[in-house]
C-alpha cells in the first residue's frame, strides 16, 4: 500500500512527462477495447446473421456432399424417409435439395445454384413463403447481390437450364416472385430458391434432399443415412476470416502499445539514472533496495493504472456514442463473401475487457520492472552522491 | 541519564579499488562513541569523514576491521538488517538536505515513519512535534522548492529525529547555508542533543559547527590525527523545543 501511495506521489509530482506516458497508453488502451470490440460485434452479428440464414443449428449433409466441391452435388442426394421425414414433418429439420444450373439473365449465361427450399420451413429466415405457386410457372426467390449483378427484377422470368438425375439437360422460365435482402452474402450470390417439390420434380429426385437444416431443439441427434455438422463446422470459414482480422489488427494495437511500453520504459531509465540521490536517500532512511525496486516498479506499472482512468474517461463516451450510431460497413465490404451487415455495433465482453486491463498492467509492470533491477546493484553511498552512470 | 558507548569502531581500514590501484581512505581506525556525544570529525577534504560516516550508518562496509553499531557489527549485517536498523536508529542530515521534490515537508518527514508501524494519528502527532522543534510547523504543507536553504536543512533534521533515533549522523550540514542559518541549524541540532540525549556524529570541516562540539576528532590522510574533547564548546542560546 505504500508503495502505491509513493508511486502515486511521485507519478503526479513528475508532471507533464507522466502525462504524456499516460496520454500514449490510454490511446493504445482505447484502440485495443476499440478494435476487439468492433471485431467481437462483428463476429457475434455475422454468427447470428448466418445462423438465422443459412446454417441454423446445424444441418444434417448426405454423407458425399462437399460443400466446396460442387461437382459432390451430382450424386451428394437421397430420399428423406423415416426419421427425417418424421422430423421434417414436426418442422424440426427442413429439407435444402441443391443442383447446379445455368441462367440466361437477359440473354446472357451465368452459372448458379438452384436451390430448393420448403415454402413452409420457418427454420431459415428465407423468406420462403413467396415461393407460392404462380399459374402453373415456377416462383423463385433471388438476393438483393444476385438481382444486382443479373439485373433482374421482381416479375421478370428468367430462363434455367438444368441436368436431371439422369444426366438429361432441360430447361425452363422461372418467375422472380421476390427479392430479398440479407447480410449472409453465401446464400444469396449466384443462387436462386424455388420451391422444394418443384426442384426436386424438375430434376426427378423426388422426396430427395442435398442436406437437412435443423433448429436448435434437436440437439445432435442421430439422423441414419445424414451426417451432422455443428455450427462450429459450418462456421469455420466465418470463425477463420474473423481470426485472420484480429491477427490483423492486432499488429496495429501491438505496435501501439510497444510505442507507449517504450515510454514508459524509457521515462523509468531516465527515472533511475537522474533519482540516484533518491533513492540513495530512500535507502539511508531505511528502505531495503527490494523495496526501492518495488516502488519504482509500482510507479511505472501505476503508469497503466492512470492510462486506464484517462481511457475511460474518454474511451466510455466515445463507445458509447460509436455503439448508438455503429460503423458504417462499405458496400464492398460483402465482397469478402462473409456475413457483414451495413453497420457494426461493437461488443464489449467483460472477458475482452478484462483481458486488456490485464495485458496493459502487466505490459506495463514488466517493462517497468526490468529498469529497476539496476538499483540491486547500486552501492547507496554512490546513489546519495549521485555517482553512478 | 546514563551514557553508555553505543558505538565501537576497531581496526576499521576502508580501500577503494580505483582502476587498477586501491585508494586506502580509512586505515586501522580505533574509535568509541558514548550516548549523547556531540562530536564532529573533522578533517579535509578526502580524509575519511564521510566514510566512517557512512559505515557507522551502516551504507557501507569496512574492509578490514568491524563498526559495531548499538550492537550490531555493520559487516554481518544483511540488507535488510541494515535497513531495520538505518529506520528504527539512525537518522541522517545531508549537505544537500536530500529532500524529495514532489512531496510536502509534512510528506518528507513523515516518511521515515511510514516505514515503521505508526497510526496514521501517532504520525500525525510525531511529524507535527518534530516540525515544531525545527520551528517550521507553519510549513507543513509547503514543497521543499519553496523553502530557503536553511529552512531545507531544518526539515532535514525533522525529518532524521520524528523518529527519535538513538544516533543522527550528518555529513556536512552546514556546507550550502550561510553563517547565520548555519548557526540556527547547530543550534537546533544541540538542543535535541541535550534535550533527547541523542547522539549526533558529523563530518564537517566548518569552524562554525565546530564552536558546538563536545568532541572533535581530527582526520587526515585517513587516520585519527587528533581526539579532542572540548570541555568549554558552545551551548544552544535562543532555539526551544
Amino acid at each position: 500500500m505504500l508503495a502505491f501511495k509513493l508511486a502515486f506521489k511521485n507519478l503526479v509530482g513528475a508532471g507533464l512527462r507522466t502525462w504524456l506516458n499516460v496520454s500514449v497508453l490510454s490511446f493504445a488502451f482505447v484502440v485495443i477495447v476499440f478494435y476487439n470490440g468492433m471485431l467481437d460485434g462483428w463476429n457475434r452479428q455475422g454468427r447470428s446473421d448466418t445462423k438465422a440464414w443459412e446454417t441454423g443449428n446445424g444441418q444434417y449433409w448426405h454423407p458425399l456432399y462437399d460443400r466446396y466441391d460442387p461437382f459432390s452435388l451430382q450424386d451428394a442426394h437421397a430420399v428423406v424417409t423415416g426419421e427425417a421425414a418424421k422430423l421434417t414433418k414436426e418442422n424440426q429439420i427442413t429439407p435444402i435439395l441443391i443442383t447446379q444450373a445455368t441462367a440466361y439473365p437477359q440473354g446472357r449465361m451465368l452459372n448458379v445454384m438452384l436451390k430448393g427450399i420448403d415454402p413452409n420451413q420457418k427454420i431459415l429466415m428465407i423468406p420462403s413463403g413467396s415461393l407460392k405457386a404462380q399459374n402453373g410457372e415456377i416462383p423463385a426467390l433471388i438476393g438483393k447481390r444476385m438481382a444486382e449483378s443479373t439485373h433482374l427484377q421482381k416479375g421478370d422470368h428468367v430462363l434455367v437450364r438444368w441436368r436431371d438425375v439422369n444426366g438429361t439437360f432441360d430447361a425452363r422460365e422461372i418467375l422472380i416472385t421476390e427479392i430479398f435482402s440479407s447480410n449472409v452474402p453465401t446464400i444469396d450470390v449466384s443462387q436462386i430458391y424455388v420451391p422444394l417439390s418443384s426442384l426436386q420434380e424438375m430434376t426427378g429426385m423426388k422426396d430427395e434432399a442435398t442436406f437437412l437444416v435443423a433448429n436448435g431443439t434437436l440437439n445432435n441427434t442421430e439422423i441414419k443415412g445424414w451426417t451432422f455438422k455443428d455450427s462450429k463446422f459450418l462456421l469455420k470459414d466465418f470463425d477463420e476470416m474473423i481470426d485472420t482480422k484480429k491477427g490483423g489488427s492486432r499488429i496495429i494495437y501491438l505496435l501501439l502499445l510497444s510505442i507507449a511500453l517504450l515510454a514508459i520504459f524509457d521515462t523509468q531509465v531516465l527515472s533511475i539514472f537522474r533519482r540516484q540521490k533518491e533513492i540513495g536517500t530512500y535507502i539511508a532512511l531505511g528502505m531495503t533496495r527490494s523495496r526501492v525496486i518495488r516502488l519504482f516498479t509500482v510507479e511505472g506499472s501505476m503508469h497503466s493504472i492512470l492510462a486506464l482512468i484517462l481511457g475511460s474517461l474518454y474511451g466510455i463516451p466515445l463507445m458509447l456514442l460509436i455503439n448508438k450510431y455503429g460503423i458504417p460497413m462499405p458496400k464492398s465490404a460483402d465482397q469478402a463473401g462473409i456475413a457483414i451487415s451495413e453497420k457494426i455495433i461493437p461488443f464489449y465482453s467483460l472477458g475482452m475487457l478484462v483481458s486488456t486491463v490485464l495485458l496493459v498492467v502487466i505490459s506495463a509492470t514488466i517493462v517497468s520492472y526490468f529498469p529497476t533491477r539496476r538499483i540491486s546493484k547500486m552501492k547507496p553511498t554512490d546513489a546519495l552522491k549521485g555517482k553512478i552512470q | 541519564m546514563q551514557n553508555s558507548e553505543i558505538i565501537k569502531i576497531e581496526n576499521l581500514t576502508k580501500r577503494y579499488h580505483m582502476g587498477e590501484n586501491d585508494f586506502t581512505a580509512l586505515r586501522n581506525i580505533n574509535l568509541t562513541f558514548s550516548k549523547g556525544e556531540f562530536t564532529g570529525l573533522v578533517g579535509p577534504s578526502g580524509s575519511g569523514k564521510t566514510t566512517l560516516l557512512n559505515i557507522i550508518g551502516s551504507l557501507d562496509n569496512p574492509t578490514e576491521g568491524n563498526a559495531i553499531v548499538l550492537g550490531n557489527s555493520v559487516s554481518e549485517l544483511t540488507h535488510k538488517q541494515s535497513a531495520v536498523l538505518r529506520n528504527y536508529h539512525i537518522g541522517f542530515i545531508f549537505q544537500t538536505y536530500n529532500l524529495l521534490s514532489v512531496y510536502t515537508v509534512f510528506d518528507n518527514v513523515e516518511f521515515a515513519l511510514l516505514l515503521q508501524k505508526h497510526t496514521v494519528a501517532e504520525r500525525q502527532k510525531m511529524v507535527m512535534e518534530a516540525l515544531d522543534w525545527v520551528g517550521l510547523a507553519d510549513k507543513a504543507q509547503s514543497k521543499p522548492a519553496q523553502l530557503s536553504g536553511g529552512e531545507c536543512q531544518r526539515v532535514s533534521i525533522a525529518r532524521a529525529m520524528v523518529k527519535r533515533p538513538e544516533i543522527v549522523l550528518a555529513d556536512e550540514p552546514s556546507a550550502n547555508l550561510d553563517a547565520a542559518n548555519s548557526h540556527h541549524i547547530i543550534q537546533t541540532m544541540k538542543k535535541l542533543n541535550r534535550e533527547l540525549n541523542t547522539t549526533f556524529i558529523f563530518a564537517t570541516h566548518d569552524e562554525k559547527v565546530m564552536q558546538y562540539l563536545d568532541r572533535i576528532i581530527h582526520l587526515k590522510d585517513g587516520r585519527i590525527e587528533k581526539d579532542l574533547i572540548m570541555p568549554d564548546s558552545k551551548t544552544e542560546s535562543h532555539v526551544s523545543l
